[in-house]
């Protein structure tokens, strides 16, 4: 019984922090636009316009639900149904913080610790490219429909490049358990480098960072939903909540991102040079892991904003000889020589 | 649907999609609209359709009298309303043949320079949202405001500005214009330092410009090409140094020239004319400043202007290139006719040929580099 409860404050626990820091990130990609482009950003709405996501959920509620005349209303409907709920599941076997000991119970910072979260992260994730094209097909719009296929060519082609990073980080550490791996993560590495992913896989970093901005369909991998080119792409046609929930769900995807990025390459709740789970009591440990969790994660939020104000966009071909030409084959060599390097230092 | 445009088989699949981009779509400034036949993302043909801002501009000038025609040229290029009004003034003035003083050539010159800045600032800034680099535009836009401030100042509008008179201009510079133009002019210049670089050597943006949309300079001359979009070519024309008019002559500046007419080379044109731009208004406000306090500002201008009959086309160097009055006179205080040569007309002719075979997003990129402003094409 206990454990079913435990469970169960974890997984509503999580699903609301999750959604808690996306409205944030609505609010700090506006007000890190405004930073970085010298103008306040949104500051009506509360203090330093905090209140602003708050508004435009309920302008997003409270809008007329339209489906458009020629819409496939079956497709039309369910599109972003279909993206943002493995948005809201990714996040299930990512950590959040080491574990706290709570009335002698040991409880793991992470909703699930499945030994194959690694898989289930890349299959759920893969998921969200059905709510994208049958979002811009339902639509029945040129401009969606263009949309969608840029989206779904772009999320297939780095999906693979995602995949093949991620792949040599399982060959370091030799487990699909995201948990086992920043377990892996404590003490030094050579002696003087933190024992961290990016300083075992350098290469592996880049290319996993380069395929999750385009799984993101962030600048400037965006071109999914251009503006300036196809009308915001695949939710052309959609308003109110639907809209919401695509945009939504694209911040629910960074904050997994992020997560994902800290947990294995980022020493997940590791401090480097310091364990101080060896000083902290058991709670106190749960606590501070929490938090140094996502000070780095909201370090790679604060990232994706600085991208996106900073770049222009690739265009498609570009797109996917960068995916094809670049990072495929970089991966399968970062994999060939993680190998080579497992084999002779074993 | 255009009947030139109806699907044709024998190329690729043979599967072509008609897309309608704009009259209101967010890259086609002002109410442009191309239609485009795509194979996916590639363009097997992009035909642009004008007409959706038509005031009928030309018509409407033969019932007002010269004066009253003045304000009815700020909206031609609504991003630089100073060089329409300078050049209409101009050509009647040659129509009449008056000498304009060189004091209020002076005040022009500063005046149409500061527009220039003004217009590439947009070009380049939307060009750059455009391409999905939102930050330069903010930075440009800033320092636009700026300048509309000391246009406001100058005569009270920000955006059409009504400037001058025929024969001069009507006010002197104020008194703290120096003040202002030192405060701007680093600004200014830190604005085009930051958007450089953000965009030149970055290699997404050098990727998404060099070579996109490349035209030859004969292409570009045979178009009838001119400004920025010509000089990108490697045609060094800029008609304040080949046909210098409102004392041009007399000030040391350089024509940038590109080299392959692409949609970099546009952009670098216009990010040094701005820069040979703030020389020019140094240089004339320093002469403007050798004169005497109380020279005159106006020619002497009959109450009533009525020229002589007769033809007379005079043009500029406006920001997008040559802007061309023509004006038939028939004696009477309306004129005959007036027709006007806007640069864009002759530019966005050859957009078919400039985007074939091209990507969608390439056709963004390519119509705001050559920035196309609806007010002046349709007119």
């Amino acid at each position: 019984m206990d454990d079913w409860l435990v469970a169960i404050i974890k997984v509503v626990g999580i699903w609301v922090w999750v959604l808690l820091i996306a409205v944030v990130m609505t609010w700090v990609e506006r007000r890190g636009a405004g930073l970085i482009q010298d103008r306040p950003g949104p500051n009506r709405a509360g203090p330093w316009g905090l209140f602003q996501p708050l508004a435009d959920g309920i302008k997003l509620f409270t809008k007329e639900e339209i489906i458009p005349t020629k819409a496939q209303k079956f497709l039309y409907i369910i599109g972003p149904a279909l993206f943002s709920l493995p948005a809201f599941s990714a996040y299930a076997v990512v950590p959040f913080g080491d574990k706290i000991i709570l009335g002698g119970k040991e409880i793991i910072l992470q909703v699930s610790d499945v030994n194959i979260g690694f898989l289930y992260i890349l299959a759920i994730g893969s998921m969200a490219v059905y709510g994208v094209i049958l979002g811009g097909w339902g639509s029945t719009n040129k401009y969606s429909i263009l949309g969608g296929l840029r989206s779904t060519a772009q999320m297939v082609s780095y999906e693979v490049a995602l995949g093949l990073a991620l792949l040599a980080v399982v060959f370091v550490y030799g487990t699909f358990s995201l948990r086992d791996m920043s377990l892996a993560q404590q003490g030094t590495f050579l002696g003087f480098l933190p024992n961290w992913g990016i300083f075992k896989q350098p290469l592996g970093f880049i290319l996993f960072i380069v395929a999750a901005y385009a799984e993101a369909n962030r600048v400037p991998f965006d071109l999914p939903e251009a503006e300036s080119e196809i009308v915001s792409g695949y939710h052309t046609e959609y308003g109110s909540m639907r809209l919401g929930l695509y945009l939504f769900g694209e911040y629910v995807n960074l904050v997994t991102i992020s997560g994902v990025i800290v947990a294995l390459y980022f020493g997940s709740w590791h401090l480097p040079y310091i364990d101080l789970g060896a000083y902290l009591g058991p709670i106190s440990w749960g606590i501070v892991s929490f938090c140094i969790f996502f000070l780095k994660v909201s370090f790679f939020l604060w990232l994706f904003v600085w991208v996106r104000w900073t770049l222009p966009r690739f265009r498609y071909d570009q797109v996917m000889g960068l995916g094809w030409r670049g990072l495929i084959p970089l991966a399968l060599f970062n994999i060939f020589i993680t190998a080579l390097f497992i084999q002779l230092t074993v | 649907m255009n009947q030139n445009l109806t699907p044709q088989t024998g190329h690729g699949t043979g599967d072509y999609v008609t897309v309608n981009i704009g009259p209101s779509h967010p890259a086609m400034h002002g109410t442009l609209r191309v239609i485009a036949l795509t194979d996916g993302e590639s363009l097997i043909k992009a035909e642009p359709e004008i007409g959706y801002l038509h005031r009928g501009v030309e018509k409407l000038g033969e019932n007002l009298s010269y004066h009253q025609f003045i304000p009815i040229t700020d909206r031609l290029n609504y991003c630089s309303a100073i060089p329409n009004n300078v050049s209409y003034e101009m050509a009647v003035e040659k129509l009449m043949g008056l000498e304009v003083p060189e004091k209020a050539q002076l005040i022009r010159v500063i005046m149409m320079e500061l527009a220039r800045i003004a217009d590439h600032q947009v070009c380049v800034g939307i060009l750059g949202v455009d391409l999905g680099a939102f930050t330069p535009f903010f930075y440009l836009i800033i320092q636009r405001e700026e300048i509309y401030e000391i246009f406001e100042w100058f005569n009270g509008a920000r955006l059409t500005n009504t400037f001058g008179r025929i024969g001069g201009v009507d006010a002197d510079l104020p008194d703290d214009f120096e003040e202002r133009w030192n405060e701007l002019k680093p600004n200014v210049r830190k604005a085009n330092e930051e958007t450089e670089k953000l965009l030149t050597h970055n290699r997404i943006w050098m990727d998404r410009t060099i070579g996109v949309s490349a035209f030859s300079a004969e292409d570009a001359l045979n178009w009838g090409f001119t400004g920025p979009c010509l000089r990108a070519c490697g045609v060094k024309r800029d008609l304040r140094k080949d046909e210098p008019y409102c004392m041009y002559d007399k000030f040391d500046f350089e024509v940038p020239v590109g080299k392959n007419g692409d949609v970099f080379d546009r952009y670098i044109v216009r990010m040094i004319e701005m820069e040979q731009s703030i020389k020019i208004i140094d240089q004339a406000y320093k002469l403007y400043k050798e004169m005497p306090a109380d020279a005159p500002l106006m020619a002497r201008v009959p109450k009533v202007i009525k020229p002589p009959a007769g033809e007379v086309y005079s043009a500029l160097e406006s920001p997008n290139g040559e802007l061309g009055f023509f004006i038939k006179s028939d004696g009477s205080a309306n004129p005959y006719r007036i027709r006007i040569r806007p640069p864009c007309y002759m530019i966005y002719q050859a957009f078919p040929e400039l985007v074939k075979g091209e990507l969608i997003a390439d056709l963004v990129a390519c119509l705001s580099s050559l920035n196309v402003i609806a007010g002046e094409l349709d007119r």
